[in-house]
């Protein structure tokens, strides 16, 4: 894993290696602490971030090693940016079938878009679908990161 | 990065008839993690045939989607093998993402292990 770049907002690029994941959530996730983030707040992005990064290197680049992706972190006082950017050819996720239709409740996958909108304030695809950001803006005194 | 040991990610003990489940791991995130803990739950009831599981979450502090499929799965096994699967000492944090993706209505959730031994 390469480490951050740290002129402006910090920049990441890891191959496509499921073991990678955990590292940037770590990475992160230490960040937003020395940043005063509140641990649901935390929980919530690391949460989001684990589902947009497993989502970039499993269906984006397809486990293809040869293939990286992109994080970008920005943080500010009120709110964190995150971008991911995969080198896949993208997807359509208003295609995504609905996880909480009744029929779909019981398949084992399809849930990692629903909890990144959940938990973020602000989810963006990017034509043609391969790059994803996200916010989270915080609200300050109760904790409540969305 | 080199593939890790397959470690034992569960610690499983027999309450009765009852094989109570805890996890070592806080973080069931990982792929890599997720899906060895997969195979070790199904081959509870596959090879091991049991039918009455109590999965303990009491060490998990976080948990992603791929970890609620395994979940899934496994309860479709029991049930399938006449069975019946039970979560218990869910972190409000956690049973959020349950609620959010609706599958507190799909599992049974006790507050804790001595309930979750008497749901059975």
């Amino acid at each position: 894993m390469r480490q951050w770049r740290q002129d402006g907002p910090f920049e990441m690029t890891i191959d496509s290696d499921l073991e990678a994941v955990l590292l940037v959530q770590d990475a992160i996730a230490l960040q937003l602490k020395s940043c005063h983030f509140e641990d649901r707040e935390i929980f919530g992005i690391r949460l989001a971030l684990e589902e947009a990064l497993v989502n970039a290197i499993k269906h984006g680049n397809r486990e293809d090693r040869g293939k990286k992706v992109r994080i970008e972190l920005c943080v500010r006082h009120d709110r964190v940016e995150i971008g991911v950017a995969d080198e896949g050819p993208g997807f359509e996720p208003e295609k995504v079938a609905d996880p909480l239709a009744e029929e779909n409740l019981e398949r084992p996958s399809g849930r990692g878009l629903l909890l990144i909108r959940h938990y973020m304030s602000e989810v963006t695809y990017h034509p043609p679908g391969n790059r994803l950001t996200m916010s989270m803006v915080r609200v300050h005194g109760n904790g409540n990161g969305k | 990065m080199s593939s890790q040991p397959k470690r034992r990610r569960l610690e499983v003990e027999d309450i009765g008839d009852v094989t109570v489940v805890n996890f070592t791991d806080k973080k069931i995130l990982d792929e890599q993690n997720i899906q060895v803990i997969g195979e070790q739950l199904f081959s509870l009831v596959d090879e091991l045939g049991r039918r009455k599981i109590l999965l303990n979450f009491r060490n998990v502090e976080y948990l992603s989607s791929a970890a609620l499929g395994k979940f899934i799965t496994l309860n479709k096994k029991v049930g399938g093998s006449g069975g019946k699967l039970v979560l218990c000492n869910i972190d409000p944090q956690i049973f959020e993402v349950f609620q959010i993706t609706k599958l507190d209505k799909l599992f049974k959730i006790e507050k804790d292990e001595q309930s979750g031994l008497q749901s059975f």
